[in-house]
């Protein structure tokens, strides 16, 4: 994975000065809370409902042990013994005091990690296929340009106060697993579809204008080929006329979603082509030499060749996990296992710090010194021979870590809501926890199968509730809480968004809703449908019929 | 007029009135003229041999259209002073620098030492943009 050299190194070591600076003028009184704030949104740092929330970037979701291993280290030292991950594959402190900010960027930064850009109407933390490097689907691995995008991105002078936050995704394959076409810019690595002479070279695909929030949106493609050596010039236009044009009067209207929506794809399109053209004369484009370097370390590990594909199943609890957790790898003996942050009952995406520590010594003695965090809140052990793989389990295991749940009504995404979050309507965490016990059982769980339910606690959509097969968005009635069934939705190559069902629940009513659909769903489910497959061929209405009937 | 606190230009300060960019354009004898966020510079592009000075105001430090205003006109080419005025905050100005402001009238004065810290904040850059730094990507690959 990538390395700092000098200059990234002093780049986000001049960062924690400065925000040690911002810092110290916000405590001396120099700086009031209303301007401190934009500043250390742009370092990641909110002021929730009960303290400071720190959130820290992970690039493109690829981490390495001792950078895992400081981020337990964190939740110990400056937090409550946990961490938070994000579906921004990002992870974040709950309970941070501000005049420990400044230390705990240091800290990240002695592990080349930091929290610039997580927050604040700025260029957000890049996402990617959590499975890039390992999966067989790919074209080509897509880190490397998204790091090519996050040197440009980071600080980038014109960018800093846009009108609206700004997420980009990378992805190399049709199998999108980073829901690219739900962001600002989603790229997709692509080979020329046109080939002048046949070759057939890798360039990038551009959607732009997708999102969730209170208005979401697919993106459409606005560009089918970007040549390599025009990629940063083609975002800076994108960028360009967003900065320009995008709407300042009303932050529900801002992003650029909103933008391509009122202007139209075309006329979107037209204008940014303009600014690509006057761009492409102006040697903002790093040579291919720098993405020759930055490729170099995503090189592929020292795999060991001539391994057997064999696994020793008779166990039957790791049996049930290897089949669910598991997924193919590219190379022969090996195979990328997910572990999920779902337990029954438990809070999604929360590790504590010794699980974090643990994940962090085994990424390092099994899975190639790499882990990756999901947009689904778990983590990724990229690379483990299937030889160790039972070995692995039983660590995990033990910690807590062996549920075997991925992608089941289990592992559901769920933002952190009014349990932290100061802009959240209801709670998400206490729904989540109910539904992961009504479907406790691995049985349940299995005969439902694939199905991905996504909890926000309000509007803007945190825990992605539009794309999930089942999604709930908690909504405040009348001073009451009050969850919203949506059914439908789902990121991915077949993107699709999610439809109310009717009149909202309660907290245990949504838990039987959820219930009810699933058993709509069993009773007519025909062949190896999924519940999203079943939904789409018969519709809402006899799922209607069933939850309000 | 608020006083320019910081400028990086040899030549002599330009204090011309700066009219409107709607006014601007049918005064013909206009030296100075003044880009608001809304504005779209382009309108500016056929006369800036005539201009010594534009103003790009930024009426809240968090709307960055000034940002870009600055870089196409130095983009077209435009050599005379940009000055940042308005709601122009310590934490904006080796940004506002980077993009081609070379002058800097803050609404309220800002702090010298703090002002001078920030200008000096960023050894080197990411990005090639309208100030002529070589970014971090052409050192890497100079030679």
């Amino acid at each position: 994975m990538y390395k700092y050299d000098q200059y990234d190194q002093q780049m986000v070591d001049t960062r924690v000065a400065e925000f040690r600076d911002q810092v110290r003028r916000r405590i001396d009184g120099e700086l009031t809370e209303d301007q401190f704030r934009p500043l250390r949104l742009q370092n990641g740092l909110y002021l929730q409902l009960h303290a400071y929330m720190l959130r820290v970037a992970v690039p493109y979701g690829t981490l390495n042990s001792t950078q895992m291993a400081m981020l337990g280290d964190i939740a110990d030292k400056y937090d409550r013994g946990y961490g938070h991950f994000t579906t921004r594959q990002n992870i974040q402190y709950n309970w941070i005091k501000l005049e420990d900010t400044p230390d705990i960027l240091a800290d990240l930064a002695s592990v080349e990690m930091h929290a610039i850009q997580t927050s604040g109407n700025c260029i957000r933390n890049i996402s990617s296929d959590q499975y890039a490097g390992a999966a067989s689907d790919e074209v080509i691995d897509p880190r490397p340009y998204a790091e090519l995008l996050r040197q440009w991105s980071s600080f980038h002078p014109e960018f800093l106060t846009l009108p609206r936050k700004f997420k980009i995704a990378v992805i190399a394959s049709d199998t999108d697993r980073a829901a690219m076409r739900l962001h600002d810019i989603g790229i997709q690595m692509v080979r020329n579809p046109n080939p002048e002479n046949g070759a057939g070279e890798i360039g990038a695909r551009f959607y732009v204008g997708g999102g969730m929030g209170r208005t979401p949106m697919i993106g459409p493609m606005i560009r089918a080929f970007v040549p390599l050596d025009q990629l940063i010039t083609y975002s800076e236009a994108c960028l360009r006329v967003y900065n320009r044009h995008g709407r300042r009067d009303n932050k529900y209207k801002a992003r650029i979603k909103i933008l391509v929506h009122e202007l139209g794809k075309d006329e979107y399109t037209r204008q940014v082509e303009e600014e690509f053209q006057h761009l492409l004369d102006q040697g903002i484009e790093p040579p291919l030499a720098e993405l020759e370097r930055i490729g170099q370390y995503f090189a592929d590990p020292a795999w060991e060749t001539g391994l057997s594909d064999e696994l020793d199943l008779s166990d039957p609890d790791f049996r049930l996990w290897a089949e669910r957790n598991c997924h193919a790898h590219k190379q022969a003996g090996y195979v990328i296992a997910t572990v999920s942050l779902k337990p029954v009952g438990g809070i999604p995406g929360d590790a504590t710090a010794d699980q974090i520590r643990l994940m962090a010594r085994i990424a390092k003695d099994y899975s190639f010194d790499e882990l990756r965090v999901t947009h689904a809140q778990n983590i990724v052990f990229p690379h483990l021979r299937k030889a160790d793989l039972y070995a692995v389990w039983r660590m995990l295991d033990e910690a807590g870590l062996g549920t075997a749940n991925l992608d089941t009504v289990g592992d559901i995404i769920a933002c952190p809501g009014l349990d932290y979050c100061s802009l959240a309507n209801a709670r998400s965490i206490p729904i989540a926890q109910k539904i992961s016990e009504r479907f406790g059982s691995p049985a349940k769980q299995a005969e439902i199968g694939e199905l991905k339910l996504k909890i926000s606690g309000c509007i803007n959509a945190c825990g992605h509730h539009h794309a999930g097969h089942i999604g709930i968005l908690g909504v405040d009635r009348k001073g009451v809480e009050n969850y919203q069934l949506l059914l439908g939705g789902c990121e991915g190559a077949d993107t699709s968004l999610g439809q109310i069902t009717g009149p909202g629940f309660d907290e245990d009513g949504i838990v039987d809703a959820v219930e009810k659909a699933t058993e709509v769903y069993l009773a007519n489910k025909q062949g190896e449908e999924r519940f999203l497959d079943t939904y789409r061929r018969i519709g809402m209405a006899p799922f209607k019929e069933a939850i309000y009937g | 007029m608020v006083e320019v606190q910081f400028r990086f230009r040899s030549d002599e300060a330009v204090n011309d009135p700066a009219v409107t960019v709607d006014a601007f354009a049918e005064q013909t004898n206009a030296t100075a003229v003044r880009v608001e966020p809304g504005d779209d510079a382009h309108a500016l592009l056929p006369h800036l041999d005539r201009l010594r000075l534009i103003e790009v105001n930024f009426p809240a430090w968090t709307d960055g259209r000034g940002y870009s205003s600055a870089r196409i006109l130095r983009e077209a080419g435009f050599g005379g002073e940009i000055r940042a005025v308005g709601d122009v905050v310590i934490d904006m100005l080796s940004h506002l620098k980077r993009c081609g402001f070379d002058a800097f009238a803050p609404d309220k004065p800002l702090n010298p030492a703090d002002a001078e810290a920030a200008f000096k904040r960023w050894d080197n850059v990411y990005q090639a943009t309208a100030d002529g730094r070589q970014p971090i990507w052409a050192l890497r690959h100079q030679g």
